[in-house]
């Protein structure tokens, strides 16, 4: 019997569009794709509508790629309605499944970021104070746009979401990997993230020697010795808290992993889980069992920004989730 | 009044919309395109370790990342008051060239080219990289999908990872280039060379073998008379990594040239309520509306606003295709926005070259690439985006954290323009409700060949952009609805 072909959906919400390019670079195995499963929605490739979309029966697309998290009315909409309509929604990429760096304006809000990039950016002259409103009337009649929300929440903090697949944008192997299990009808449970289950300190190939460490390096401080571990030389790299799957590819261009892989499958505090990690490697040169509080102010205050070094991509996913919003 | 709304459903569908006004005589009153989305860079990255701002910025944007990592990587450079070492310098500026290597190939084969290639008037099924295959023969489409993936793996090489690249620091760049890896860019960018003339050859062929787009090209609708901006190096030529920002004026006379720190001498930012994007313009001539001439602050950017901002192109090849493409559309500047396409190649061709020459130079695998960053300030870098002029700005404070920002984005740039050149093309073609796919084809053909960055994923794959355009009346009663 001649297997049915899948049906394949991709959308894209808050993101930046380096999710659609990195299903574009697998490049000739774009081929084995079509083999595999018909597109039936692809905003950025096809000729099909919301409207066609809405017009198919429930569970239609059998596997639909979300990337990109939820920030403003018509991107939750799209979520909404692609879940409906799909038997199984992946969250594809760093933003849909943790928020991302467009997550990070969790730590502001709507009115803020209007002030900032309508009124008091540099080179912004707006002496009337205006701002984009979801209603506007022009002279010649009506124009709406969607709803700016204040927090960017994950995919799956607005819809139920079947699988992940992680990275900023997913490595090459992740979206393979991910076609293959689909293609072989191997899908792991429901819930799981289509990545190794070791972290990025697991693949990287950099000697660690146990050593502690007195003093953090910003990345522009210190030039690293190329084959050891970056976090031993006093540069802070997510590594120990962040999935693999990626092959370490930062680590090999000689920059520390910020953590576009999400939380480890046994520690799904990204930040707290580095936090614990940096905790247990920072101590002063001369080794004591019990610091004063100026000493260990001391060595915490040498982390600069923790919010941005701890959870650049993951802010909406963690317990923090946003800045406290108050009247 | 009527209004048509064309709501394109790719990237545009979420990202992008087009409302158009029709007059109760039938013809086309007024245009608007709609930016739905805002992220906010400018705010949340205030708090962050300055040094983390070119892995944030980059993801303004996926499909030029690179852009936006080496603009941010230079204006730490002056924010921390360093130099690069020369070999860091060239370093950047290859990885730069192997990002328009990538970005102008996917623009021209997957998103612009089919346009021509296979022709306005084509079956829109058929208006695509497919079609562009079909059309070019096989052969032809493998070597496009190669030359593409050769610009992402320059960038791989130097920068860590294709998209989103991590190797930026002020004052240099992470690693050295080893010998091995340089003879691999040194055969990609040799193979790019010829890829680019074969380029100009099938443009050449197609589209100037036809009278019909040559006339289509030149005609009103595409039209537009504005300032244009570009980078420039010492000698006037076209510089995508550093140098001064030129602006000529619509009859191609130099009105301004000024170093990227002084940005706020020259330009400003107007706001409208009904999109998330902003309006920048000229601050010596000022925010006049969506008007053209030189009586109009707007200016345009990207290969066309580059070309004509130059005195042309730092490499042989690409400055006789230069000349070229003056003499066959009568002189400079050009005001075509179907001309952008052109420009694009001429770039393309410029940049294979400009990476050919740096994968030869001997300093490139030098160690030395990076210098001990000063003291935190405020800094300010400039490089032109495959879109068009990038401005990033920081204040830093004493412990190098964020605490001010200013992005003024490619395609920003371009915003009043765009604006007004679907406008221009909506009232040259569309009369009354008679609206069919040719038409509506044409009114997306005047801003796709600004390669906007809202609509960047439109890019790839089948390459056409489905529309829909909604004709309504007065009561707002739905009469007409045209799809494809």
């Amino acid at each position: 019997m001649v297997k049915e072909k899948l049906k394949f959906a991709f959308y894209w919400a808050a993101s930046c569009g380096g999710c659609e390019i990195a299903v574009l670079d697998i490049n000739e195995k774009i081929l084995d794709v079509l083999q595999l499963a018909d597109i039936v929605f692809w905003p950025v490739a096809m000729d099909i509508k919301y409207k066609d979309v809405e017009n198919m029966p429930d569970k239609y697309i059998d596997v639909c790629f979300f990337n990109g998290g939820i920030r403003n009315s018509e991107q939750e909409h799209m979520a909404k309605l692609l879940r409906q309509k799909s038997k199984f929604l992946v969250a594809y990429g760093a933003c849909a499944q943790l928020g991302g760096i467009p997550g990070l304006a969790n730590m502001t809000n709507k009115e803020e970021i209007f002030e900032k990039v309508y009124k008091t950016t540099f080179s912004t002259v707006n002496p009337n104070g205006t701002v984009p409103k979801p209603k506007v009337t022009v002279k010649e009649g009506e124009l709406d746009i969607p709803e700016f929300y204040d927090t960017v929440r994950t995919l799956d903090q607005t819809v139920d979401v079947d699988y992940y697949v992680p990275g900023c944008p997913p490595a090459v192997e992740r979206t393979l990997y991910a076609l293959d299990v689909i293609a072989k009808g191997e899908l792991p449970p429901k819930g799981s993230v289509l990545a190794p289950l070791k972290s990025v300190c697991d693949e990287c190939p950099r000697k660690k020697e146990n050593k502690k460490i007195s003093k953090i390096y910003r990345v522009y401080e210190k030039a690293p010795d190329p084959e050891r571990c970056l976090l031993e030389q006093g540069i802070i790299c997510m590594g120990p808290a962040t999935r693999g799957g990626c092959g370490a590819r930062c680590l090999k261009a000689d920059m520390p992993c910020t953590g576009c892989g999400g939380p480890c499958p046994n520690a799904p505090e990204q930040g707290a889980a580095m936090i614990s990690a940096l905790a247990s490697i920072l101590g002063l040169e001369e080794e004591k069992d019990k610091y004063t509080e100026e000493e260990v102010e001391k060595l915490i205050s040498q982390i600069k920004d923790p919010i941005g070094t701890f959870y650049m991509y993951a802010l909406p996913a963690s317990i923090l989730r946003r800045k406290v919003m108050r009247e | 009044m009527k209004n048509i709304i064309i709501d394109p459903i790719t990237r545009l569908e979420g990202h992008g919309k087009i409302s158009i006004f029709l007059n109760d005589a039938g013809e086309v009153e007024n245009a608007y395109l709609q930016i739905p989305e805002l992220r906010g860079f400018e705010r949340f990255c205030i708090g962050r370790k300055a040094e983390d701002m070119p892995l944030l910025t980059s993801r303004i944007c996926g499909v030029c990342p690179v852009a936006h990592h080496m603009a941010g990587t230079k204006t730490l450079d002056a924010a921390f008051n360093v130099e690069p070492p020369s070999a860091a310098k060239k370093l950047r500026e290859l990885m730069y060239c192997g990002y328009f290597i990538y970005d102008h190939t996917l623009h021209f084969y997957y998103l612009g080219g089919p346009d021509f290639i296979v022709g306005p008037d084509a079956p829109p099924e058929k208006r695509n990289i497919i079609g562009v295959i079909e059309k070019a023969g096989l052969d032809i489409g493998k070597e496009v999908i190669k030359h593409r993936a050769y610009g992402q793996r320059i960038t791989e090489i130097i920068g860590g990872k294709a998209t989103h690249p991590v190797c930026g620091l002020p004052g240099g760049i992470s690693k050295p280039l080893s010998e091995e890896d340089r003879k691999e860019i040194e055969n990609m960018a040799s193979s790019s060379v010829n890829f680019a003339k074969f380029s100009l050859k099938l443009f050449r062929d197609i589209v100037l073998g036809n009278s019909k787009y040559v006339d289509l090209i030149k005609s009103d609708a595409y039209t537009l008379k504005t300032y244009y901006m570009g980078l420039v190096d010492e000698n006037n030529k076209v510089n995508f990594y550093d140098g001064k920002i030129r602006v000529v004026d619509p009859n191609g006379k130099e009105f301004l040239k000024f170093e990227a720190k002084n940005y706020l001498d020259h330009i400003a930012e107007h706001v409208e309520e009904w999109t998330y994007v902003k309006f920048p313009y000229l601050k010596k001539i000022g925010w006049k509306g969506f008007v053209d001439g030189p009586e109009s602050g707007a200016y345009r950017v990207g290969p066309l606003g580059r070309l004509n901002a130059a005195d042309g192109m730092a490499t042989p090849l690409a400055q006789e295709e230069y000349e070229f493409m003056y003499k066959t559309l009568g002189g400079k500047p050009v005001h075509s926005t179907l001309a952008y396409h052109w420009a694009r190649l001429i770039e393309l061709l410029y940049a294979s070259e400009r990476a050919l020459e740096l994968s030869r130079d001997p300093e490139i695998t030098s160690k030395d690439v990076r210098n001990k960053p000063g003291e935190p300030g405020e800094g300010i870098g400039v490089v032109e985006a495959a879109r068009g002029t990038l401005i990033h700005h920081y204040v830093l404070d004493e412990n190098a954290l964020i605490k001010d920002v200013n992005l003024i984005v490619a395609t920003v740039n371009n915003s009043p323009s765009i604006n007004m050149s679907i406008r221009n093309a909506a009232k040259g073609l569309i009369h009354g409700d008679k609206v069919d796919h040719g038409i509506l084809n044409m009114v997306e053909m005047a801003f796709r060949a600004y390669d906007p960055c809202f609509g960047c994923a439109t890019h790839f794959a089948v390459g056409q952009m489905p529309l829909t355009i909604e004709i309504y009346n007065k009561e707002k009663k739905l009469l007409k609805t045209v799809q494809r």
